[in-house]
């Protein structure tokens, strides 16, 4: 087998090098991109393609440092509610059109009005746009908010040609016109998306592929089986038991980077009829058996080969946003049987609602046979994705396994699930403290970095003792490409940055 | 299950007997008797040669090879595969019994009320089966699964109903067939009431075809029990049915393939057997023959 | 004939208007909420409710079928509300795909399936038969999804013949389509190989017991020259025409097979907006897909009717 093997390979190698001297860049991804219009957008995998179509004002760095793109610096007014932007000259959108004050005031109020948009919840504290010259904007805000420069790293700082988006409308995601290093050739729905270089980027020198072809297979198995033969160069979300295995293979690289996100057990404490029969809502007690019940480390050995972060808040304790006074609580049956007793419930039944994927599956069912041991009953109910957001909505479930992608400041992690205002759907536990509100006001507003994490700190002390979430850990951005790519950057948002990226 | 079909065959003895006879000459439906017998009775004593909780986890045995302790290994999870097998079999031969029996139960009447009161009845029971056989087969059960939401049981009633119109169409026809036969011609002649010529003199005489297709209709459905599961649609964790150990495997094919091996060659099997079983009753019930 | 034809036509209408109704209401059924999906991880409640009203999500039952089957009538199919694009368009991109996928799998089915079916009726209840019966049996006695998992594993990881997945237009690159669409369609002509075996074989025992075919052996004609000349000539329009209603199964078989070899045909489509509830799309596609499926119906009906002069009576 193994010569056979040797054999294939080098038929292989004749034909991955003649397509690496093409510098082609195929890129297997997860799932299927939804639409490619960066005011409509709503998935994690769009935002991958974005970083190859659609540059933003600014960027962040791995480390969550905030750098320029098409802006090339910025200064916040004292009061904080004035962001000025000095924007790049001599950059053109792909058809041609130039990027100036008029193009970034018209993409930032297309975000803000388009019916529709997925964007205007996060810029929402934007109450007007001047441009005092042709490369310079301001962005006034009604009130300061803090997460705006990070929201402006992401979709919501997309620039999009103007003339193309007026003309195609609701329909630019069919054909979208951006300002980024490649632009959009085709998409043949669930099979691929082309991008072919933009000679007129300004960045271009450092851009060395000539084309991008991204492929949504959802299939972990077959995606690696692509890699491992040479149809695919790069691949995302390796599954922990093969990356283990492909980092052992020479003929790959493979990087993990943490998540900004995190994978919680929501807890329905005060979400309609459903929260009344849930023994978790009765008493926080049953709330903190449950947490001690779990050992996080062994749900990451068991089911992620110990490649995972366990964790304990929204960010993950690699992050600068981590309260290191609130670390991981270690595991204590002992404990949990006795605070059950105190509650007097010693095996309160729980329905748990669980997305019907494999993986989650297999978290759950550790979960189950932990929380067993401490005396719960916790009945996994397996659901569809789409069904789930309602009956979550509805509060139709005691406790839920809900993962969410993360964004770049803290707050998006937090003030949706936590706050009172937060979407029935995010804030599906229902959760809502005077204290808890306050401080995420707070946090909000507050201008320096050291005030928001006290604000943070707070809210840290009051939600992770009442629980309506208890946060089990962080994934890692797994990915795997063939040795003959060099350039690659990990980020903790988990996209593909393609400028300097190279096929040897 | 089989067997029990033959002696509810034809209300004379010697034809069935004679069929019978036919089956057991024909060595593939031979083996596939055999080989269901098997399932069954390992299915059914289940609790006394399994272990006792086939969910029950061990996390120093994670995805541990076959070995003389579990002669299957054991899986993502630490149980044994073996046992895991055992009781799956409970799951996918009640799939494939349960949902074939919701068709028939389903199917059966439709169709002789379409055979046999003809007109607008038929008309319209005809063109909705038409309507439900243009629809591709597995979406229909996959939008009834999803409808119902994912677990076994209602897998096997999305699949029953799915299947239903081919059932309809089956009975149909033979009943139109039989309509014209002397002895309904007879017995409607001395004046015996519809239901009695339909329950005593018509069903009888259809029954043999149907119970073929149902034969062949068990393995199609064991089939596409493990296709939803592998979508997510069917049993769900941590209770096992071959399909779902098959979707658990799937990721983790290279590093344990026995994960996968076993519950891949038991739906094979069975499914073989009983489309070996189909096909030798199809012989052994066709006179054009002999 | 012509009353015949006729006949059938007439039923069409009804029969699709039923597709029509069942597809919808079970879409409608589903549970969840699609400007939910659709409104993704944000679930902004202002989008939702926007969403609602664009598609006419907030609009009762009824309403929102008029508003489809209207659509319809005119030739307008709908928008899928995941990727922004029409319906129509859709279905356009990925028939080719699906009718090249089909057709291959017909091939392979039938060069697996007839002579399997010659085997078992001339050697009937022979070791041969049994063989010819377990080649043409153990296709459908495998789920098609894991045996597409297991020969990726093989043809394109172990042993680096042929690509793991992906399509290319065959238009782009003939041979890197043939490559492409071996495996799959290997897959699924495997799941239906049985059944034009059955059909063979059935059709030959009864054409083996004719008349001229019994003069021909008398005729002292080599047994290959009576069965290749002259039964199975006679023996293979009933497998051609009815192995053409095998097609919807085909289809049925596709959904899952596309899946695994992530081909962009009908069936990968239509299983992932019913996970999407991007309801448009699954009305849409199976709305086609039933209408195709009816067509070929009733063109076999014909060809059965036109090579079968008993009937014609």
């Amino acid at each position: 087998m193994r010569s056979v093997r040797v054999l294939a390979l080098a038929g292989l190698v004749a034909l991955v090098s003649s397509a690496a001297a093409a510098q082609h860049l195929r890129i297997g991804l997860a799932e299927d991109p939804d639409i490619l219009d960066p005011t409509l957008a709503r998935t994690f995998v769009g935002r991958i393609v974005f970083s190859s179509l659609c540059d933003k004002l600014i960027d962040i760095t791995p480390d969550l440092k905030i750098v320029p793109q098409l802006a090339t610096g910025y200064t916040i007014s004292e009061d904080g509610k004035t962001v000025t932007m000095k924007l790049r000259q001599g950059v053109t959108f792909h058809d041609g059109e130039p990027f100036n004050a008029a193009a970034a005031k018209y993409s930032l109020e297309r975000h803000l009005n388009m019916p529709g948009s997925n964007r205007r919840g996060e810029i929402a504290a934007i109450s007007s746009i001047e441009t005092p010259d042709d490369y310079t904007i301001e962005i006034h805000l009604g009130s300061t908010f803090a997460p705006l420069l990070s929201q402006l790293t992401d979709r919501a700082g997309m620039m999009v040609s103007p003339k193309a988006a007026e003309a195609l409308g609701d329909k630019f995601g069919t054909h979208p016109v951006c300002a980024g290093p490649f632009k959009f050739v085709e998409r043949v729905a669930q099979d691929r998306i082309v991008v072919e270089r933009f000679e007129q980027y300004w960045d271009r020198k450092n851009v060395h592929l000539e084309k991008i072809t991204y492929m949504p297979i959802p299939d972990a198995t077959v995606r690696l089986a692509n890699l491992r033969s040479g149809s695919l160069d790069l691949i995302e979300r390796v599954l922990p038991s093969d990356f283990v295995e492909l980092k052992k293979d020479p003929r790959f690289k493979t990087s993990a980077v943490t998540e900004l996100g995190y994978q919680g057990l929501t807890i329905n404490i005060a979400n309609g009829p459903g929260a009344q029969q849930n023994p978790l809502a009765k008493d926080k007690r049953i709330r903190e058996a449950l947490e001690l019940s779990l050992d996080r480390d062994a749900i990451n050995q068991v089911v992620f080969e110990g490649l995972f972060q366990p964790g304990n808040q929204w960010v993950s304790p690699e992050s600068p946003w981590y309260q290191k006074s609130l670390p991981i609580p270690k595991r204590d049956v002992a404990k949990a049987k006795k605070l059950l007793q105190e509650a007097g419930m010693p095996n309160p039944v729980v329905d748990y609602m669980v997305p019907n994927d494999t993986q989650s599956q297999q978290v759950a069912q550790v979960i189950q046979a932990m929380a067993k041991e401490a005396g719960f009953d916790l009945r996994i109910r397996a659901t569809e994705f789409a069904s789930s957001l309602k009956l979550a909505q509805q509060g139709e479930f005691d406790l839920y396994q809900l993962a969410w992608s993360g964004r770049t400041d803290p707050d998006g992690n937090l003030y949706n699930f936590v706050g009172c205002k937060g979407p029935p759907a995010l804030n599906s536990s229902k959760f809502c403290d005077e204290e808890v509100e306050k401080e995420l006001v707070a946090e909000r507003t507050a201008i320096s970095e050291a005030e928001r994490m006290k604000h943070f700190e707070a809210v840290a002390r009051k939600t992770l003792s009442e629980r309506p979430i208890i946060y089990l850990y962080h994934r890692k951005w797994l990915k795997a490409h063939t040795t003959k790519l060099t350039g690659l950057v990990d980020y903790p948002d988990g996209l593909i940055r393609v400028v300097g990226l190279k096929l040897q | 299950m089989a067997v029990a079909v033959l002696d509810t065959l034809p209300a004379e003895k010697s034809p069935a007997r004679r069929a019978l006879g036919r089956l057991l000459r024909r060595k593939g439906a031979v083996f596939g008797l055999v080989v269901v017998a098997i399932f069954v009775a390992v299915a059914l004593a289940a609790p006394l040669i399994g272990p006792a909780d086939p969910s029950a986890t061990n996390w120093s045995l994670i995805r541990k090879p076959p070995s003389w302790e579990h002669p299957f290994g054991t899986d993502e999870l630490g149980r044994d595969v073996l046992g895991r097998i055992i009781w799956g079999a409970r799951a996918s031969l009640l799939a494939g019994v349960v949902s074939v029996s919701i068709s028939l139960a389903l199917g059966m009447p439709l169709g002789l009320l379409a055979g046999y009161v003809g007109g607008w009845v038929d008309g319209l029971i005809s063109r909705v089966v038409d309507g439900m056989l243009a629809c591709p087969f597995l979406i229909l059960a996959i939008a009834l699964a999803a409808f119902l939401g994912p677990s076994l049981t209602n897998a096997m009633i999305a699949i029953g109903v799915s299947a239903t119109p081919v059932f309809v169409r089956l009975t149909r026809a033979q009943v139109l067939n039989a309509k014209v036969e002397d002895y309904v011609e007879a017995a409607r002649a001395v004046g015996n009431p519809h239901w009695r010529i339909v329950l005593r003199h018509i069903l009888p005489n259809v029954l043999a075809p149907i119970m073929v297709q149902a034969t062949l209709a068990i393995a199609a459905a064991i089939i596409a029990e493990a296709s939803l599961s592998f979508l997510g649609l069917g049993q769900q964790p941590p209770e096992p049915s071959w399909g779902s150990m098959l979707d658990s495997a799937r990721r983790f094919l290279s590093q344990a393939p026995w994960m996968a091996i076993w519950p891949g060659a038991s739906i094979f099997l069975v499914v073989l057997a009983f489309n070996l079983l189909g096909d030798g009753l199809r012989d052994a019930l066709d006179p054009r023959q002999h | 004939m012509l009353a015949y034809l006729s006949r059938r036509l007439l039923f069409v209408v009804p029969t699709l208007f039923f597709v029509s109704l069942l597809i919808f209401t079970l879409q409608q059924l589903l549970p969840g909420d699609p400007a939910q999906v659709m409104a993704g991880e944000d679930q902004r409640p202002e989008v939702i409710e926007y969403l609602r009203a664009k598609y006419h999500l907030d609009q009762p039952f009824p309403i929102r079928y008029l508003y489809w089957i209207g659509g319809v009538l005119q030739g307008d199919l709908g928008e899928s509300i995941r990727i922004g694009r029409p319906v129509r368009d859709l279905v356009l991109e990925k028939l080719p795909v699906t009718a090249q996928l089909a057709v291959m799998a017909f091939l392979i089915a039938l060069l697996i399936g007839i002579p399997a079916g010659i085997v078992s009726a001339v050697k009937n209840n022979t070791v041969w038969d049994y063989a010819a019966n377990a080649v043409a049996l153990w296709g459908l006695s495998t789920p098609n999804f894991w045996l597409g998992i297991l020969l990726i594993l093989l043809f394109s990881v172990e042993l680096g013949w042929l690509p793991a997945s992906g399509y290319v237009p065959p238009g782009e690159d003939l041979a890197a389509n043939l490559e492409a669409m071996i495996l799959p369609a290997f897959v699924l002509g495997n799941a239906i190989a049985a059944v034009m075996m059955r059909h063979t074989r059935s059709a030959m025992i009864q054409v083996l017991g004719q008349d001229y075919v019994r003069t021909a052996r008398a005729k002292g004609l080599g047994e290959r020259v009576v069965i290749v000349k002259h039964a199975l000539r006679n023996a293979l329009v009933p497998v051609v025409t009815l192995g053409a209603l095998e097609f919807g199964q085909l289809l049925s078989g596709a959904v899952l097979t596309e899946q695994v070899f992530t081909i962009p045909g009908f069936g990968k489509l239509i299983v992932d907006a019913v996970f999407n509830r991007d309801y448009a799309v699954v009305q849409g596609v199976v709305l086609f897909t039933a209408t195709a499926y009816i067509t070929l119906n009733l063109l076999a009906d014909i060809a059965y009717f036109l090579v079968n002069p008993r009937l014609r009576s």
